[in-house]
């Protein structure tokens, strides 16, 4: 059984149909990534399956559990799905150390001092706990965001989404984020990653999906999809994005 | 002009009544405020309309007229609130509609994403609002709020129309008695301006207290 599946997602916006039909499936510990045009619905489908945007139609299944089921908790559901936004979203009012225990203390009931523990236990994994102290407007992008990633692994999650995690970053600040989700990619996270960065693709990239107008163009591993897509618009779009972003390998 | 100041300690009499006044109508235009803000901006509109035309109402009308209303017009539905309690009560309704529209600026002017960040690590949303939003609001507000409360400690003078003793109404009786107007209603003036002082000095310590590291000097580059 697939850790995450997604059956015929649509999502509409007043006239415009965002979602028209998305259906994926990811195993345990794999990468895929999502790549397409912007407005294409890619950061519409990451929000449709953790239930922030919920869909229109489809249905959506965690862990064999169906997160789009009415009377599905989905407060706990969606606390083993890690989300990282494109533009952090830290708490400014907290520092590092509580941006990354709260959800510990309040959403899962953690006593103050063992959420603390395990909080450290994940700013060291993304090497920042030395910034402990810091609030968030006294970090730089490349920093908050992996605080982000930190505070959506101290959840322990089944799985972690992220939604174009280095779009707003400067980009000398870029690899520090890359850097620290190809270790989690390798540690054997299950995480399904919207980006344009085709070097990260390449690098730990179990399958690649290629979305365009709403729906799934092409999918496949990283291999078939540079050297030998079989949709023209693939090709097109991997040349394209090459050239723009060039390859950070 | 001689000063004879042998009155002075009655003022001080009323001064503790427009305390305790104002301590009070705040403390509920505080619970009234965030009750209505919050139902404003997150209730659906079976909660947000009552809310809104509440706050229309009590902002759109005089507060002399609430208080009279209150005062002399509540007995006649049989319901007969003593001089402070009909204070405390004008007073708080109104300073809650006004109190709830800052907080309500204060709660949009969050950003929306971290209300996002919070419901993906699982919180529901009234945890979101009280962990996350809330906190920052009451932050944002601080100015705006501080701005009210000092209003309040003057607007709280008008209950001496319905007969209470506060500084206004203790000021008013005895000049009504020795005849020196000016001179009391300079000292009750001087009264209120230190009161206000005092309260926008603590205001200010609060400010610079609640002040998020690395936010501030932002604001203050602007």
């Amino acid at each position: 059984m697939s850790l995450l599946k997604a059956e015929n997602i649509h999502k509409r916006y007043g006239k415009e149909e965002v979602l028209k039909g998305v259906s994926l499936e990811l195993e345990r510990g794999e990468t895929m990534v999502v790549i397409g045009p912007s407005g294409t619905g890619k950061s519409t489908f990451l929000r449709c399956i953790n239930q922030l945007t919920p869909p229109d139609k489809g249905r959506v299944w965690l862990d064999g559990v169906e997160v789009t089921h009415p009377k599905c908790n989905i407060n706990r559901l969606r606390a083993q799905m890690g989300f990282v936004f494109q533009d952090f979203n830290l708490f400014s009012h907290l520092n590092t150390l509580r941006n990354v225990s709260i959800g510990l203390t309040k959403v899962k009931g953690i006593r103050k001092e063992d959420a603390r523990k395990l909080a450290m236990k994940e700013l060291e994994r993304v090497g920042l706990d030395d910034k402990i102290d810091a609030y968030p407007a006294q970090l730089s992008g490349g920093q908050q965001q992996r605080v982000s990633i930190a505070r959506a692994l101290a959840m322990e999650p089944k799985l972690i989404l992220f939604d174009e995690p280095t779009s707003a970053l400067d980009p000398e600040l870029i690899g520090e984020v890359l850097e620290v989700m190809i270790k989690l990619a390798k540690d054997g996270m299950t995480m399904l990653v919207v980006t344009h960065e085709m070097g990260f693709a390449r690098a730990v990239a179990d399958e690649i999906v290629f979305m365009e107008h709403g729906v799934i163009v092409e999918q496949g591993n990283p291999q078939q999809m540079f050297s030998a897509p079989k949709h023209p618009r693939t090709g097109e779009f991997l040349n394209k994005i090459t050239e723009l972003y060039g390859e950070t390998e | 002009m001689v000063f004879d100041l042998a009155w002075l300690p009655q003022l001080t009499q009323g001064l503790l009544l427009t305390l305790q006044i104002t301590t009070a109508c705040i403390a509920m235009g505080i619970v009234l405020g965030i009750l209505l803000a919050l139902g404003r901006v997150y209730g659906n509109r079976l909660i947000s309309t009552p809310c809104s035309i509440y706050i229309q109402i009590f902002r759109g009308t005089p507060l002399l007229v609430q208080l009279l209303m209150v005062y002399y017009g509540l007995p006649s539905w049989g319901i007969y609130p003593s001089a402070f309690i009909s204070g405390v009560l004008a007073l708080g309704l109104n300073t809650g509609a006004y109190q709830a529209e800052y907080l309500r600026g204060a709660i949009q002017a969050v950003n929306q994403g971290q209300l996002m960040a919070a419901r993906a690590i699982g919180m529901s949303l009234p945890q979101a609002i009280r962990y996350i939003v809330l906190p920052q609001a009451f932050r944002i507000v601080i100015p705006s709020w501080s701005n009210e409360l000092i209003l309040m400690v003057k607007y709280s003078s008008i209950v001496f129309s319905v007969t209470l003793l506060d500084l206004m109404g203790v000021g008013k009786r005895i000049a009504a008695r020795n005849f020196r107007y000016f001179e009391v209603f300079v000292v009750v003036a001087l009264f209120y301006l230190v009161l206000v002082f005092i309260i926008s000095q603590l205001l200010r310590l609060l400010e610079h207290r609640a002040r998020i590291p690395g936010l501030g000097e932002h604001a203050e580059q602007r």
